[in-house]
């Protein structure tokens, strides 16, 4: 049996007749019109919660806008700006999130698919795996973080495992509190909370694949690879390029971890670019700066994804 | 794909966002309602401290049952989103008549004109002066309270030690402090003698530790202007301040992140010798009893210092009835109501009448020591405007120093910080 792919006929173009169009014109204005009303809510609440704070904060970062202060804020120009070019910590913070995305990215990502391709798999106890995979998504990242961080420390979890199975031999580092381990450690933990949230995504992508895609291969006689390689590879370009963004752009936003758990020490090794924009926004109250340090994030980001979606597009 | 676009657009801007909502008080509020009709707000950070809460909810109704013109309200916040509740009310101008401020906070909130300055019937000179909030010749806050620092050790593992008990006359040097933790050390009996709490990030490091840089004879910014920090905190003496620091974690004398619980850690003996705070002193009486050494902390040149200024009240300037405020604060200023909030928090009590009061603090008492050490060698705070500024840089300077960063160039990179960030601020001066 070969698969046929049955394709809708190609639609001929109408040419409506002049009584026709008038009736459609109104029926389409009134459609409009509703359509534009159940637009609004969305539009207001996006455009009042996120589009203004935007625009403010860019304009914030023109100037020397304090938390608190007595007098108005004034326009500095690129002050702030230039601040943040010579800050060595802000460098700091860009290696150590390219680190973590370069990482998080292919490690999460292929990690989720391996996983969704397992349990893809019409066999009994899907279901339990399934719901077991997604358990750390639908637990909030602070709680997570907090478990964690007992689990890494000196005499925590881990080492005491580390050290038991080892018989001794091994002693654990003091995970967080250590500049060679903190990074490592954090990109762990966050690839097993945030991995069952992508193999969702990989999982909703395989099952758009025709199965007789497959029972033809089966009949063909491919290996496991070349089944792999040519029919469940290609038919996942979408959820591809829709997994490499949004992994990457959640790398790059690192924050709750480093918050709860290093606060962007020891030595810098773990601070990320908005923990140091809520930093300074907030604990040292420099608004200005902090939205400068926000723009330049946002137009890192945008490039990235922007770059990301030229080189993944579908290519004709 | 949109949904990713929109995490982004939150994730990197919204927080900016937020701030910027809140900086709407750029001219300071000004023309409040509360305290009209006869009623008054009090906000307090102490949401999450039962026992000082009902204590200060004891003075409000001992002082609505006093007289009939003001009814006084109190309202509690959890301490760590305090600050930012009274910073975005003041951005609505909906502040409440009376704020309780951290100390070292008062010049900063009173310079943005949150702050009215004190005008109450009782003498505050009474006070011990660290429970006071002055900022450019005003007073704009007082405490009911203090809170010293201390070296909490066990008599018998001292004298085991053969090491002596310090006393406020003598305290231990530099010199004796590092041979006795040289000798704790080495008995193997602790993996880290001493417990500083390194672990308590916040307010507690230019708490705690901007007391030791100033006994080495730094400081955090030159007092004489408040404009710079350079040559004090990144002098001679700050670099050996800063060294000797280090040195303590090289030497595994301290733990480079101590636990949860350092007095909990101190009476389950996994440390020998606390640095902490006063408020620990009647927890650790009453788990190690006699046997328990409260001594003051080390001599390290220019003689023992604590630290000075803990949660003081203000009236603010959204207050629409600032006669009333200053009434109930006044009130609320007896040597009774002192002492029973100073007894709720184990704190030291503002003033030598209501000393009397509180048990331990009395002349002779256990807890006597802590008013000594308060009312010798207590050094508060740099009291400018750029104090919150400076405390977020001198915790990170020290915890970079204890984690093995370069002393002089860590110290170098905080005075520049701090120098550009009061440049930027026109000097933090009242125009």
């Amino acid at each position: 049996m070969t698969p046929t792919i049955v394709r809708p006929p190609a639609t001929a173009v109408s040419v409506p007749t002049r009584t026709r169009n008038v009736k459609r014109d109104r029926t389409s204005k009134s459609e409009e019109r509703a359509g534009l009303a159940m637009l609004a809510p969305a539009v207001i609440l996006l455009a009042l919660f996120i589009f203004v704070p935007a625009i403010l904060a860019f304009g914030l970062a023109f100037t020397n806008a304090r938390l608190i202060s007595p007098y108005p804020a004034t326009f500095v120009g690129f002050n702030n700006f230039a601040r943040l070019l010579t800050d060595p910590t802000f460098f700091r913070a860009l290696l150590n999130v390219g680190y973590f995305a370069l990482v998080v990215v292919p490690m999460q990502a292929g990690l989720a698919l391996v996983m969704a391709i397992l349990i893809n798999k019409q066999v009994k106890g899907t279901t339990f795996f399934r719901t077991v995979y997604f358990l750390p998504v639908v637990t909030s990242m602070v709680v997570v973080s907090l478990l964690w961080l007992f689990m890494y420390r000196q005499d925590g979890l881990i080492n005491v495992i580390l050290d038991r199975v080892t018989f001794g031999l091994v002693t654990g580092p003091d995970w967080l509190n250590d500049t060679s381990t903190s990074m490592p450690a954090i990109i762990l933990m966050s690839v097993w909370q945030g991995v069952g949230f992508h193999m969702i995504i990989w999982l909703s992508g395989l099952q758009t694949i025709p199965a007789d895609l497959y029972e033809a291969a089966d009949l063909d006689g491919v290996s496991r690879w070349q089944r792999f390689r040519y029919i469940t590879w290609p038919g996942l370009s979408a959820t591809r390029s829709l997994i490499l963004v949004t992994i990457t752009i959640q790398a790059l936003s690192l924050f709750t971890q480093i918050s709860v758990m290093t606060q962007g020490g020891p030595l810098n090794s773990t601070t990320t670019v908005v923990y140091e924009a809520v930093e300074s926004g907030f604990a040292q109250q420099e608004t200005g700066y902090a939205s400068a340090i926000s723009l330049v994030f946002f137009i890192i980001v945008l490039l990235i994804s922007v770059a990301q979606r030229f080189l993944s597009r579908e290519k004709i | 794909m949109r949904h990713a676009k929109k995490r982004l657009v939150v994730a990197s801007v919204l927080v900016t966002g937020l701030v910027a909502a809140l900086t709407g008080c750029a001219s300071g509020p000004t023309g409040g309602s509360d305290g009209n009709n006869g009623e008054l707000t009090i906000w307090t950070h102490n949401g999450g401290n039962t026992a000082e809460l009902a204590a200060v909810q004891a003075v409000v109704d001992g002082y609505n049952g006093s007289q009939d013109e003001t009814t006084v309200k109190l309202q509690a916040f959890p301490q760590a989103s305090y600050n930012d509740s009274v910073v975005a009310a003041a951005a609505a101008s909906k502040l409440p008549c009376i704020v309780d401020i951290d100390g070292p906070n008062v010049p900063n909130w009173a310079w943005a004109k949150y702050l009215t300055p004190l005008d109450l019937s009782v003498d505050l000179s009474e006070n011990l002066p660290s429970t006071l909030g002055i900022w450019n010749g005003e007073t704009y806050s007082v405490g009911h309270y203090d809170v010293a620092l201390a070296m909490f050790a066990r008599k018998s593992v001292l004298a085991d030690a053969g090491i002596r008990v310090a006393t406020i006359d003598q305290p231990w040097t530099q010199e004796e402090f590092s041979d006795a933790l040289k000798t704790l050390k080495a008995t193997g009996n602790w993996k880290n003698p001493l417990d500083i709490g390194t672990g308590d990030v916040g307010e507690w490091y230019p708490y705690a530790f901007s007391p030791l840089l100033q006994s080495f004879g730094g400081d955090l910014i030159d007092r004489g202007e408040y404009q710079s920090a350079d040559g004090v905190l990144n002098g001679p003496e700050a670099l050996a301040w800063a060294e000797w620091m280090q040195s303590l974690a090289t030497n595994d004398y301290i733990a480079t992140k101590s636990g949860a619980d350092p007095a909990l850690d101190f009476q389950n003996n996994v440390t020998a010798i606390q640095y902490g705070g006063s408020w620990a002193a009647t927890n650790n009486t009453e788990a190690i009893g006699d046997d328990l050494a409260v001594m003051p902390s080390i001599d390290l040149g220019e003689g023992s210092k604590v630290g000075g200024g803990s949660w003081q009240w203000g009236v603010t300037t959204g207050c629409a009835n600032p006669e009333a405020a200053m009434d109930y604060l006044s009130y609320s200023l007896s040597p009774e109501n002192i002492a029973a909030i100073s007894v709720a928090t184990a704190t030291i009590p503002a003033t030598d009448a209501a000393a009397a009061l509180v048990p331990g603090f009395e002349e002779g008492g256990n807890l006597a020591i802590f008013r000594e050490f308060s009312a010798k060698s207590a050094v508060l705070r740099p009291e400018t405007p750029a104090y919150p500024f400076i405390a977020t840089e001198f915790t990170k300077a020290t915890q970079d120093i204890i984690n093995g960063g370069d002393p002089q160039q860590t110290l170098e990179a905080a005075v520049k910080a701090i120098d550009a960030n009061i440049k930027s601020n026109g000097g933090y001066t009242q125009k």
